[in-house]
């Protein structure tokens, strides 16, 4: 550290860090210098080229900007010399004289109206230059660059603190201007809309349209409030501030949240309008007696009543609470099952599961971790003793070395892709590992593009070169790790040679990786579906794990194993228990003394025995086992494999209570569904992937009747005569932070002021824990466990009758199953329609035209859907979204379970595809 | 509310224009072998508008693909650079041929934009297509016209039109010292002597210093106290040579490298070694193709005769831009971006090309540092007049009988310039005033030609010698046309990075096609301009305005 730099400021003696500009030091000495090319916000280089924030320095010739200008000792800085004044006036005044006049403006409250003010130019003597044309092309976003200073703060956002590089400054001169890709209408560009461009511009050139008029020209909304809150979508957990007007959400923008200092993707900035679509469930509906159960129903706005009828609260909560109760009297717990939510909160993750548990004794209660993270946790608790991460995302920007398989964060974890993207512009070395290609390989050193279903293989063979060529770390080893024998004896057959032919990657750059991150000072893994979707997924993450183990990598700054989590509160919704072999924080239910605590708290005998997981509760509904099910804020019809089988099973059901905010494909089936709260209605806390606990709070009043999830857990408790009393969420969560030892030092209290802590935390008034594991790991012995893996193949290879392999996931702008974005406006005009992509290699050879409809079918279903000719897609494979239920892939996909995670083979099966019928017969 | 309304893109395809594969072999082909390293982007944007005739957009997102950049990146310096067009879907091909008709100031006092008319309405624009553009460096041969890359000096329409039919489209390559005769002339013995060690980068340093050598770009820094600060500082470091001459009226770098491009290439070696820089960058401007030619030429020879070894030139094409020759916008053009000048501090010879200190040089200032090593400071400091030292290549247009690059005295006065090496006026025109320092340099009337002509000698006029360029005005002159033909040359000029120069040359220009000019506006854009801009452009650009106000007042209406 450098000394402090004295200088004087304004006739005042002051000092500035190493680092800091004048125009920093003049803030924090409260002395006000406008600017406007200068964002004072995380992540944004000060460019000085507006010239808003000209000072004078004694004896310089020309003035200087002072967001740019780093004080040196004895220097004499004067902010309000005649000509300093003069020169930022006239900035201003020029700017002025080519901006619509403020009536007309895009944003009449924006930066540049504010600071004009205050400089006291209200109207310019210049004669305006020729105005640019509007560009309303992308449905979010209206680029009115008539207000634009071309002060370059977008292409900042855009290229510097996203790192998603759709806008440059096109052009020069006074023809200077922002573009997007070759100059092209932003609609039309590779513009994933983040929207930090707009947060960004200092004028409203680049402005949300659901604050402008008709023509999003001017600016026509004011919002009455804004609430601050959590992102309700991915995993995350970006803060948001939350704009209302007249009850109604009108604008998103982040806050400086750890996991997101302010960045936001397009679903938590313009996804937010679904939670007004007039599709709301706003009235209790109770199946009509005259409609039976048809797994093929497809009900939508109009003919839901032909099926259901509306019925006050008190009718469908009884009908509710006795059909649960009929089946548990003739079956007792067996016969009840339960899925909750990684979408809800922690307090209604942990209310669901005691409801399960306590009202019947069943520990059949599980959620969609299990389609998703299942087989990370169940290897991360194996190997090292605990499921969630063990460092944050933003953890790679310490890294030296950065390991990204099986997962696209760019479409799935949009925000954590600007942090890997900015490590590696800063010069970490990033290495992406998937069966597809992506945006993120072209920041990164190696981009692996390997066969399907062999991550074992390229694992095993990058295992083999760090133990060969002796790069792992014995004293690590020694203090800290088992099974390293058994591991180096397993690998040694696995040779890169060996493997090349296997995983498609060729010996040498297997070698080059495994000695990157070996070698590396401080390397760090993440890992998604890819990973963790196969029937061998557990072997998958275990490799990991032994990478990390053998190497030390794990424990340090920049170091680590980061499963990327779903689901906005996956996470939390584990940690509360909402899983059936455990309760909250992951203690065993078939542990007597554990459930003894539970007896005790809870006054009942509870199940000793491990529930069944979503996939085997559907089997077991099949196989006549359980009747009843209480589904909150599941989808199951759509998220679950083989949905012939699902729904299937639905129907079978004799009694279905599904609690939504929509009439999901789930709630088709049901027989009693409960008008649910959505995320911007409610009180409650969400745990990211970073394991940080935050608070989301209502900004918007509930729809007609529909209540918070909390109190409809509360009435069917009671209507079980279980005598629940809370009085609100605060107790909710202190009752269950009371069998949760990983939330100690995190009371409610503490929450609501810091509005996001991290676990675990050592005292009540120190950050919580970052990095994990540097001492010790939470296993028995304090010891971490490798446990070596073989080649398991995928369930269902590809043959002359289904040559492709499907694949699936998720796309950029929607979300899981699409009941929330397919009704957020933007969102699903941006992605409108099913699409199954293919190489364009493999289009032309197969005679197809890109934009037809063809039929993908597998051994389980077939679905009609747009083909789209994707590069991103490697020759020989198929990828669909499963977010669309017109075509829902999930007919498709094969239902085999991973044997340790119980978690199907959503990444892999065999499939072939072939024009639709109709086109066919044309 | 248009809230979720737009122009739907096709679902059958990913968002954004997709990859053309033919459009990226064709890409490929033309990279066949070349690095793709981010700052070679805008060689090899040359080599797709060299085959092309243009930049399709299929072919900019080949680029993209093949560097691993994004199109925003490959467009923004595509679009900075006036001799790329770029060309997207559904937009008309340019003309085959491009004849460029110069509209600065020393041809337009010769009839330029009458030329570049006749021109228009004589030619098919589908076959030929008439711009015109800022100086091409041929101010003594005005007006000058470039047909492809081929030039045309004191052009007609007869002329131009008698190139264009015959297909003459390459550059001619004038007669100059190559390498066999520099040698035979003692060439590189200098070199030798740095390489053997006789020679240090200190005592080259005192040759410079004690000759009085300064930075001939325009700027006249020492160039022995430079050599001394780079020499100083640890690490990576590089040489860059500064031929983006573009500063109107100013021909003489190129001019030299026509005649003898060794003695500029020697004392590129020199300082190199002498300063121990990693590689020597040479970036040329596009505007002199035949500099280009004789460039790449000569240094293969220096290749093939062991006399480059470890420290090699690499030439680097400008694409039409004057800010390139600001050396911190040279060194952003350098690293492949649109050339943006940077804040000052850190300067360049601490922070430069691609973070590493940086020695710069115009080419002027590294022709003469043989002659200086060989006969002596003192021979170079003795040249000067009036107790100025040194030699300087006055390049001298407009009004005067034998225009041309003058090799004379420092501090020598415009009225001996004119007597004793233009062979005095043109016939029929009395001097009336004239361009010192180009463009930027300001006006001085004729009542002012007794003044030494040098480094610092005309600030207390509001003017600078700069990089000697003297355009001659005579009573037949219209200074209003004058001013203003600067204005918008620095208006097209401008790189747009700052609001004082962006929008002030803009304002600036409508201001001076008033009547009568408006004093207090432009005295207030004078101000924000040349207190505010980020570089000498946006400070300079008003020097002409405020000359005419202050020397010619009456011809500004007021």
């Amino acid at each position: 550290m450098s000394e402090a730099i004295t200088f004087s400021l304004d006739g005042k003696t002051v000092t500035a860090a190493e680092g800091e500009s004048i125009w920093q030091v003049a803030k924090r000495e409260g002395i006000t210098i406008p600017h406007l090319c200068h964002k004072d916000a995380p992540g944004y280089r000060s460019d000085g080229n507006c010239r808003a924030c000209m000072v004078d320095i004694e004896g310089e010739r020309t003035l200087t900007a002072s967001c740019v200008r780093q004080p040196s000792e004895g220097m004499v800085v004067n902010t309000e010399t005649e000509r300093a004044t003069k020169a930022r006036e006239m900035v201003f005044e020029l700017l002025m004289s080519d901006q619509p006049s403020r009536e007309v403006h895009p944003d009449p409250e924006s930066d540049f109206w504010q600071w004009s003010y205050k400089v006291g130019v209200s109207a310019s003597r210049y004669a305006p230059c020729e105005r640019p044309v509007q560009d309303i092309s992308h449905p979010a976003i209206a680029v009115n660059l008539e207000a634009c200073i071309a002060c370059n703060l977008c292409e900042r956002a855009c290229r510097e603190v996203q790192v998603n590089d759709v806008i440059g400054m096109g052009w020069r001169g006074s023809h200077a201007a922002p573009v997007f890709d070759l100059a092209d209408p932003m609609g039309l560009s590779s513009c994933v809309a983040c929207g930090e461009c707009v947060s960004a511009c200092p004028t409203g050139a680049l402005f949300e349209k659901s604050l402008m008029d008709e023509e999003a020209k001017v600016r026509a909304v004011y919002p009455d409030e804004t609430v601050d809150s959590v992102c309700p979508f991915c995993g995350v957990g970006c803060l948001t501030k939350v704009s209302v007007k007249s009850g109604k959400i009108v604008q998103v923008e982040g806050r400086d949240g750890p996991a997101n200092e302010n960045r936001l993707c397009v679903k938590g900035r313009f996804g937010f309008d679904y939670v007004a679509s007039p599709e709301r469930l706003t009235k209790p509906l109770i199946r009509r007696d005259d409609a039976p159960k048809d797994q093929n129903i497809e009900l939508n706005g109009s003919n839901y009543l032909d099926v259901f009828r509306e019925a006050t609260w008190d009718e469908a909560l009884d009908r509710a609470a006795a059909g649960l109760q009929e089946s548990y009297a003739a079956k007792g717990g067996a016969g009840i099952s339960g899925f909750g939510s990684a979408k809800g909160s922690n307090e209604e993750a942990y209310l669901f599961q005691k409801l399960i548990r306590q009202g019947f004794g069943s520990n059949n209660v599980d959620h969609c971790t299990r389609l998703c993270h299942a087989s990370s946790v169940a290897a991360l608790m194996e190997g090292i003793g605990s499921g969630a991460v063990t460092a944050p995302f933003r953890a790679a920007l310490d890294a030296d070395c950065v390991i990204v398989i099986g997962a696209r964060p760019e479409q799935n974890h949009p925000v954590t892709a600007t942090y890997l993207k900015q490590a590696a512009k800063k010069g970490s070395k990033l290495v992406i590992m998937d069966p597809r290609h992506q945006g993120l390989m072209r920041h990164a050193d190696h981009g692996l593009i390997f066969k399907p279903g062999t991550d074992v293989a390229m694992l095993n063979a990058m295992l083999n070169v760090i133990i060969t060529e002796g790069l792992y770390d014995r004293q690590y080893i020694a203090a800290h790790v088992d099974g390293f024998e058994a591991l180096k004896e397993k690998v040694s057959e696995f040779t890169p040679e060996a493997m090349a032919p296997v995983c498609g990657i060729d010996a040498q750059t297997l070698r080059d990786v495994a000695r990157l991150y070996a070698s590396s000072g401080k390397s760090i893994i993440f890992w998604g579906m890819g990973i963790s979707q196969h029937v061998h997924s557990t072997d998958n993450v275990r490799c990991l794990i032994a990478m990390a183990l053998i190497t030390g990598h794990i424990g340090r700054p920049g170091t680590g194993l980061h499963p990327l989590r779903g689901q906005n509160n996956v996470q939390g919704a584990s940690d509360a228990g909402l899983i059936p072999m455990v309760f909250p924080d992951y203690r065993s239910v078939e542990d007597p003394n554990i459930r003894a605590e539970f007896e005790d708290a809870w006054g009942r005998t509870l199940d000793p025995q491990r529930g069944l997981t979503v996939v085997e509760i559907m089997d077991d509904i099949i196989a006549d086992g359980i009747e009843a099910m209480y589904v909150m804020g599941e989808n199951p019809a759509m998220s679950d494999p083989d949905q012939h089988h699902a729904r299937k099973a639905l129907t079978t059901l004799k009694h279905l209570v599904v609690q939504d905010i929509f009439l999901t494909e789930t709630a088709w089936h049901a027989d009693v569904i409960l008008p649910a709260s959505a995320h911007a209605e409610k009180l409650g806390t969400y745990t990211n992937t970073n394991r940080q606990v935050q608070i989301g709070r209502p900004c918007v009043p509930l729809p007609g009747e529909a209540r918070a999830d909390w109190e409809l857990l509360m009435e069917l408790a009671n209507r079980l005569d279980l005598d629940w009393t809370y009085s609100g969420v605060p107790e909710i969560y202190e009752e269950m932070r009371s069998h949760m030892p990983s939330l100690a030092h995190i009371s409610w209290e503490r929450l609501e002021r810091d509005g996001t802590v991290t676990y675990p935390a050592d005292a009540d008034d120190t950050p919580g824990n970052e990095i994990l594991f540097g001492d010790s790991f939470p296993t028995e012995d304090g010891r971490a466990r490798i446990v070596p893996t073989d080649l398991v193949p995928p369930a269902e290879l590809p043959d002359s009758d289904f040559p492709f392999v499907l694949t699936t996931g998720r796309m950029l702008e929607h979300w899981h199953t699409g009941a929330m974005t397919r009704r957020a406006t933007v969102l699903d005009a941006l992605e409108p329609e099913p699409v199954v992509s293919m190489h364009p290699k493999d289009i032309r050879a197969a005679g197809f035209t890109l934009g037809q409809q063809v039929t993908v079918e597998t051994r389980r279903g077939a679905i009609t859907l747009t083909l789209r000719a994707d590069r991103d897609v490697s020759s020989g494979m198929l990828f669909m979204p499963f977010c669309f239920s017109e075509a829902p892939a999930n007919f498709l996909t094969n239902p085999q379970l991973d044997p340790y995670g119980k978690i199907p083979e959503f990444k892999f099966c065999a499939a072939r595809i072939a024009p639709a019928m109709a086109e066919a017969a044309e | 509310m248009t809230f979720g309304k737009g122009l739907s893109r096709k679902p059958s395809q990913p968002k954004g224009r997709q990859l053309d594969e033919a459009a990226l072999e064709d890409v490929r082909v033309l990279l066949d072998g070349e690095s793709r390293q981010r700052d070679l982007l805008i060689e090899h944007l040359h080599k797709i508008q060299d085959e092309y005739g243009c930049l399709e957009a299929k072919h900019l997102k080949a680029l993209a693909e093949e560097m691993r950049l994004s199109q925003a990146e490959v467009f923004e310096v595509a679009s900075f650079y006036h001799h790329f067009d770029i060309v997207r879907e559904g937009e008309t091909l340019p003309a085959p041929l491009t004849v460029r008709v110069c509209d600065s100031v020393a041809c337009s006092l010769k009839g330029a934009d009458a030329l570049a008319s006749v021109l228009e309405s004589g030619l098919d624009p589908s076959k030929v297509r008439i711009q015109k553009v800022p100086c091409i460096g041929r101010c003594a041969a005005a007006p000058a016209v470039q047909v492809g890359k081929r030039a045309v000096d004191n052009a007609s329409e007869m002329t131009v039109l008698s190139s264009v039919y015959a297909g003459e489209i390459e550059p001619s390559i004038p007669d100059y010292v190559g390498l066999t005769a520099y040698l035979a002339d003692g060439g590189y013995n200098v070199l030798q002597r740095v390489r053997s060690g006789e020679l240090k980068a200190e005592d080259i340093a005192e040759y410079a210093l004690a000759a009085g050598l300064r930075g001939l770009g325009g700027a006249g820094f020492p160039t022995g106290t430079k050599w001394k600060i780079v020499n100083d500082l640890p690490g990576t470091k590089y040489l860059t040579i500064n031929g983006d001459e573009g500063e109107p009226g100013t021909f003489k770098d190129r001019v030299h490298l026509e005649r003898d491009p060794h003695r500029m290439l020697e004392g590129a070696l020199i300082a190199a070694h002498a300063v121990g820089v990693e590689r020597i960058y040479i970036y040329m401007r596009d505007e002199y193709p035949a500099v280009l030619e004789i460039l790449k030429t000569e240094i293969a020879l220096l290749r093939e005769n062991g006399i480059v070894t470890s420290i090699d030139f690499e030439l680097r094409r400008g694409a039409g831009a004057y800010i390139c020759g600001e050396e911190s916008a040279m060194i952003e053009s350098i690293e492949g971006k649109r050339g943006l000048p940077r804040h000052r501090p850190p300067y360049i010879a601490q922070v430069g090309l691609f973070g590493r200190p940086t020695l710069n040089h115009n080419i002027e200032t590294l022709f003469w540092i043989r002659d200086i090593v060989e006969k002596g400071s003192e021979w170079f400091a003795t040249q000067g007049r009036r107790d100025h030292k040194g030699f300087r290549s006055f390049s001298v247009s407009g009004r005067v009988k034998s225009p041309g690059v003058k090799i004379a005295p420092a501090g020598i006065t415009m009225n001996e310039l004119i007597a004793e090496y233009c062979d005095g006026m043109d016939e029929g025109h009395s001097f009336k005033g004239y361009l010192p320092g180009g463009a930027s340099g300001g006006i001085l009337p004729s009542s002012l030609a007794d003044e030494p002509l040098d480094f610092g000698t005309l600030e207390k006029h509001g003017c600078f010698i700069g990089s000697h360029a003297i355009v001659v005005f005579s009573d037949k002159d219209d200074m209003r046309d004058v001013a203003l033909n600067l204005m918008r040359f620095f208006e097209h000029e401008s790189c747009g990075q700052c609001t004082p120069c962006r929008s002030g040359t803009e304002k600036m220009v409508a201001l001076l096609q008033d009547e009568t000019w408006n004093k207090d506006k432009i005295a207030d854009l004078d101000v924000v301009m040349r207190s505010a801009s980020i570089c000498g452009l946006g400070q300079a650009a008003s020097n002409p305005v405020a000359s005419v106000l202050k020397f010619f007042a009456e011809e500004a209406g007021s």
